[in-house]
């Protein structure tokens, strides 16, 4: 198969990107999008040319790390599947495909392809987690949880923190992130006891990293490489609008809640 | 060099209680005095930095990717075993102890293996707490699945991501100590250098994978965790990151290697397709429970698996090892895989895979209950392979895919190298010959929840603490070797890439060091690898500069280690002249083609010790003893 590669090329964070077009007359239809950039890259570095920089680690769509916007959706044109996992025979002979970063305020270009999503991380640690230390758990069966519920919330914990919500979303919103972590947390009996704090903490450090807010486009949904459903978004809402009845939060300290 | 395992004293069954209260304990307000830095954020890595800040220490913790999430841990697919016997199926400590010792040939250490088996239950409950979304049965108890080399079903499991639940439930403990400020993260870094004063490991020297900083980082002991080297293979199961630095120069300042030559093929993977192609895909082991594995029974067989009649066609693992079945252990399964492909038996294009096929399994279970239990797999092959698992038999094929050798460590987990301590994959210490699925895991985490935090206090309690300044010499000696090193690198300007370095590497130990081994061809590689890494270091080219991001130099220098890490381990294959687990020496079997264990010659763990550029590395021998595990031959059939 033959392609045109249009990608984004930016020396720096501070420095003007632009898109430069790349040949790829022999590429096998087998082969995935990353390995086609792998394959660019080998023959940029025999001309004396930098290769593209792009994020890339499992290659079997767990760790989250490749995310790349393709043909301007994020992980590209098929359903469910993250970038690594696209493969040359979802596109036609002969196609010019536009590869370019996830685009976010909160999701600053590092280079080329690569973006820093540190911002996610600071969402998790603002409260996505159930204050466990090692060591003081109660014996595992000691709380049945319903099978359907479980299932639900494994739904949600299968999120892969790529960002593609975001890079999808028209607001540039983490909503879908937040919602999955909050539901898959909030549907089991360990998370209960800060449920509140932890919904509301997640979203004030939301708006302080600079991601917009949902306006139900469900951009996200479509773009989500592990299909984490808009329901997740609602139960999180639900919460939220709750927490303040539940209990008083308080949403400055942090780790550990008092 | 002396191997000192300081395995305490007594019955196996109070070995770790015992020692537990023999070990020093630091005082909570001394705590906070000593700095510990962890290098990877994979299970073993991440459930230490969380576990050891919660008791006070100040951690920082270090990952090459850009959020600690993303650690190899992530991609393990099929479950975590513990020995709860909620099943009733007759499972217990002791059992979970044997299968774990008789799956590694009997090449693990006794002691170290019990303390594995007793820890196991504490990491689910664990687990649970931490909101980790288990697999569970109707009435709300979790469920259970089995796994190879086993009788019992003892695997906790999360669909096919129990790695990734695992891992973000010890990533969300690493967040909230992050959050508290106990804990310091720095990902995208990378370690270059392990630092070592007087004798003791004092911390590391990273470059900073963004600016290309290069920096020491000082502390008062370093934990690795940084996991396997499988990838010295190339094309493999491990991400593309996955690499050897870390261990690689920590055994070269004297932190000895164990067993580099047990390397663990794991049978059930998405075969190759193409040469372009840059890794290979895992399919869990789990699907083994409902899957059965064929081939043709006639060599050149080429109609499509639906026109081959039943009669007309060979369940190998059930026909040779009957007890077990598709269940047979990994190593087993691996090489009676590559016999029937040798025989032409093999199927797809390139003749180098064997049928695993659900058509039974959807007779009896129905499609809906095979998409609960492995539909994320089914996608994931679908996906890769434009075939549909549901309706046609998946094709699959032996990758590289798990390291069970390691840097040697005693019963402490610490190193020949005092302050050094090992954990995960990274270590040698559990798995013998050959590791059992869903051990992994388990090891992982027993290392890094249950372990480490008794015994590194321990050291720090009977070490004397010498303050160590950024301008120490030596810290000042490992920064300038980093920047030579790094610099050398992107000055070199050859014709030859990274890959096509790493590429051919992987050829050679797939061929020469792979499923099975052989004098002549061990010497073959022997002869070869020296020859590729001397052309390396003449002829790579690394575009780019040595500061700022440069994603060629960091491959390069991984490169770099495999090419020499490739010639220890094919080193130790000739040395050890036995079969035993996943080393197959083609001269040591029976009749039948089985293993051939030499329990009179070989009932070590084989430690060596870098002996410096140019010389030979020392062997150096542990003697193992078996008190409650009689050494038998290991047989599934």
């Amino acid at each position: 198969m033959k392609f045109t590669l249009r990608i984004w090329r930016q020396k720096d964070p501070r420095a003007k990107g632009r898109f430069v077009d790349y040949e790829l007359p022999d590429a096998s239809s087998d082969m995935s999008l990353l390995e086609a950039l792998d394959v660019l890259n080998e023959r940029m570095t025999l001309r004396g040319e930098e290769p593209v920089a792009f994020d890339h680690d499992c290659r079997e769509g767990i760790c989250g790390s490749c995310g790349l916007m393709i043909d301007g959706v994020p992980h590209g044109p098929r359903r469910s599947t993250s970038t690594c996992q696209l493969h040359a025979r979802s596109f036609r002979d002969g196609d010019v495909i536009t590869v370019e970063p996830f685009r976010a305020r909160a999701f600053p270009v590092v280079k080329d392809l690569i973006v820093d999503r540190s911002a996610l991380d600071r969402i998790i640690q603002a409260g996505g987690f159930v204050s466990v230390g090692t060591g003081s758990a109660p014996e595992a069966n000691a709380a049945a949880v319903p099978k359907q519920t479980a299932e639900l919330a494994m739904d949600a914990a299968a999120c892969i923190g790529c960002g593609a919500c975001v890079a999808a979303c028209p607001n540039a919103s983490a909503t879908l992130f937040l919602a999955a972590k909050v539901s898959h947390l909030g549907l089991l009996p360990q998370g209960q006891p800060e449920r509140a704090e932890r919904v509301l903490r997640m979203i004030a450090q939301m708006d302080r990293e600079g991601f917009g807010a949902c306006t139900n486009h469900g951009e996200c949904e479509a773009a989500c490489p592990k299909g984490i459903r808009l329901e997740f978004i609602a139960r999180m809402n639900r919460d939220y609008l709750m927490s303040g009845l539940w209990s008083r939060p308080d949403t400055e300290a942090k780790g550990g809640f008092s | 060099m002396e191997l000192k395992p300081n395995i305490p004293a007594g019955p196996l069954e109070t070995k770790w209680e015992r020692h537990r209260f023999d070990l020093k304990l630091v005082s909570p307000t001394n705590k906070r005095k000593h700095e510990i830095l962890v290098v990877g954020s994979g299970l073993a890595g991440a459930s230490a930095a969380a576990s050891l800040a919660e008791l006070g220490y100040n951690v920082r913790c270090f990952c090459y990717q850009d959020s600690p999430r993303r650690a190899h841990s992530i991609a393990a697919q099929g479950g975590i075993n513990a020995a709860k016997n909620y099943q009733n199926d007759g499972d217990s400590v002791f059992r979970l102890f044997y299968d774990t010792i008789k799956g590694g040939d009997f090449r693990a250490r006794e002691a170290n293996v019990y303390r594995l088996a007793e820890i196991s239950v504490a990491i689910i409950d664990q687990c649970v707490a931490q909101g980790v979304p288990f697999a569970r049965e109707y009435g709300g108890l979790l469920a259970n699945r089995s796994f190879g080399g086993a009788q019992v079903s003892r695997t906790f499991y999360a669909r096919g991501q129990t790695g990734q639940q695992l891992l973000l439930g010890a990533y969300q403990a690493l967040s909230r100590q992050i959050a508290l400020g106990r804990l310091r993260m720095l990902p995208r870094h990378e370690m270059l250098e392990l630092l070592v004063v007087d004798g003791r490991a004092r911390g590391i020297v990273t470059r900073d994978l963004v600016s290309g900083h290069i920096g020491p980082h000082v502390a008062d002991a370093v934990v690795l965790a940084t996991g396997g080297y499988g990838n010295a293979f190339c094309l493999t199961t491990y991400a593309r990151g996955s690499n050897a630095t870390a261990i690689w120069r920590a055994y070269k300042q004297g932190a000895a290697f164990a067993n580099p030559c047990f390397t663990q093929i794991h049978p059930t993977c998405i075969p190759v397709h193409g040469d372009y192609q840059s890794k290979l895909t895992l399919m869990s082991e789990s699907l083994r429970n409902d899957g059965r594995v064929w081939v043709p029974a006639r060599p050149g067989d080429q109609r499509s698996p639906a026109e081959i009649p039943v009669a007309e066609r060979d369940y190998y693992l059930e026909r040779l090892y009957p007890s077990y079945g598709n269940l047979a252990p990994r190593d087993v399964s691996s090489r009676a895989a590559k016999r029937v492909c040798d025989e032409r038996r093999g199927v797809g294009p390139r003749g180098r895979g064997v049928y695993l096929d659900f058509a039974d399994a959807r007779a009896r279970l129905g499609v809906a209950t095979l998409r609960e239990m492995y539909g994320n797999l089914f996608e994931m092959y679908e996906r890769i392979t434009d075939e549909d698992p549901y309706k046609v038999p998946m094709r699959i094929y032996p990758a590289m895919h798990y390291a069970m050798g390691g840097l040697w460590v005693d019963y402490d987990l610490m190193s020949t190298l005092p302050g050094l301590f090992v954990l995960g994959e990274a270590n040698f210490s559990d798995h013998g010959a050959n590791r059992l699925g869903a051990s992994a895991l388990m090891q992982g985490l027993a290392d890094g929840y249950f372990i480490i935090p008794y015994t590194l206090g321990h050291y720090l309690a009977s070490t004397p603490r010498e303050s160590v300044g950024p301008d120490h010499p030596s810290v000042r000696a490992a920064e300038a070797t980093v920047a030579k090193r790094t610099a050398r690198l992107v000055t070199l300007r050859g014709r030859r890439t990274v890959d096509s370095f790493h590429r051919e590497l992987g050829r050679i130990l797939w061929e020469h060091c792979g499923m099975t081994r052989s004098r002549s061809g061990l010497n073959t590689a022997l002869a070869k690898i020296p020859a590729l890494r001397e052309e390396f270091w003449q002829d790579v080219i690394v575009p780019g500069a040595a500061e700022g991001l440069n994603q060629s130099l960091e491959r390069a220098g991984r490169v770099a280690d495999f090419l020499e890490l490739g010639e220890l381990l094919c080193l130790d294959a000739l040395e050890r002249r036995e079969s035993c687990g996943a080393h197959f020496r083609e001269e040591y079997q029976d009749q039948e083609g089985e293993s051939r264990r030499d329990d009179a010659g070989f009932c070590h763990v084989a430690a060596w010790e870098y002996a410096g550029e140019g010389s030979a590395p020392r062997r150096h021998e542990e003697p193992l003893f078996f008190e409650r595990a009689a050494l038998t031959t290991r047989s599934y059939k």
